[in-house]
């Protein structure tokens, strides 16, 4: 498999959203319409992306873009982890580097543990065809975070260096 | 610059915009991740209620959903009707006029064309073939489990 490197944005890239009435999906003949949030009104003003939405989310919380709640329930805990996992040490792609930092941002731990994948590094048995069909990390990849297009996002350690001794070593 | 030189930039600039609308408006284009919710709509005379992604979550993150309120990740997998929404389950948790806007306003949630069946718009399974290609019975049922992707109609 080759991996085609991703171009990086150019700062004059052009980004355009459909208008609700024209993107194939709402009703036109709705008169609602006109009430709601522009994609191109919210997103244009969000770091830039080349897939999904046009938006980098996870640069657009980091950067303080936007501010989004962690919890409506006021009991609720909200539980975030700084923690590297290797994964695909023995694939033909280069290895991915999944960081829980980022994804507690937006998740909970129990939205994937341990239905979707068990805690013990190297008990879970990844395949990327499982992946493509929604299943495992194509749950959310695919669906509403980078698609699975973006391969080198996920496959983003080369094979050849010394993996980095922060990060554990998984399947 | 002589006048023919300035014809051919006119010209090219002009060609250039044309392609660049026929490029974005031509095709039809939703929101990546934007949820149509089609379980019972349609026999209801309702048009399909869409779920856009990307206004909640410039809002609120994933967690608040998918693990405060219990919604699977699985398009029409909550099986979501209007007497939860008005008990205040699912959306109903904040569209109940206090954090948005509450029930009256039919018209804002179920805003897509009739007839649009249950999906993730633009998702991998969408685009590898729509609902057929989805593993049957593949969601899981734990509470903020299961997956994201086109269930086609129920």
């Amino acid at each position: 498999m080759v991996l085609i490197a991703e171009a990086p944005i150019a700062a004059e890239t052009v980004r355009r959203w459909l208008p609700l009435a024209q993107d194939g999906l709402h009703d036109p003949a709705n008169p609602a319409l006109r009430l709601l949030q522009e994609p191109s009104v919210a997103l244009s003003r969000l770091p830039s992306d080349r897939v999904g939405n046009q938006v980098n989310w996870v640069a657009a919380l980091e950067g303080g873009h936007i501010n989004p709640r962690t919890n409506i329930l006021p009991e609720s805990r909200v539980r975030m982890i700084d923690l590297d996992i290797l994964l695909n040490l023995r694939g033909g792609t280069p290895i991915v580097r999944f960081p829980h930092r980022q994804h507690t941002l937006w998740l909970d731990c129990s939205n994937c543990h341990e239905h979707l994948f068990k805690s013990k590094a190297g008990a879970n048995k990844f395949s990327m065809e499982r992946i493509l069909k929604g299943e495992q990390c194509g749950v959310c990849h695919g669906a509403v975070s980078f698609p699975l297009t973006a391969c080198e996002r996920c496959h983003n350690t080369p094979r050849n260096k010394p993996p980095p001794a922060a990060a554990v070593r998984g399947s | 610059m002589s006048t023919g030189w300035k014809a051919v930039a006119i010209a090219a600039v002009l060609s250039a915009g044309v392609l660049a609308l026929s490029d974005g408006l031509g095709e039809a284009r939703a929101e990546y991740g934007d949820v149509v919710m089609n379980n019972y709509s349609d026999a209801a005379g309702m048009r399909p209620a869409v779920f856009p992604h990307w206004f909640h979550r410039v809002r609120f993150r994933c967690k608040v959903c998918h693990s405060d309120l219990g919604f699977k990740f699985k398009a029409g997998g909550n099986e979501i009707n209007m007497l939860k929404i008005i008990d205040g389950q699912f959306c109903g948790a904040c569209h109940n006029g206090s954090v948005a806007w509450s029930v009256e306003n039919c018209d804002l949630c179920h805003s897509a064309k009739p007839g649009t069946p249950t999906q993730v718009h633009e998702s991998t399974i969408n685009l590898l073939g729509g609902a057929e290609a989805g593993p049957a019975g593949a969601a899981a049922t734990s509470p903020g489990g299961g997956r994201a992707s086109a269930t086609g109609k129920k």
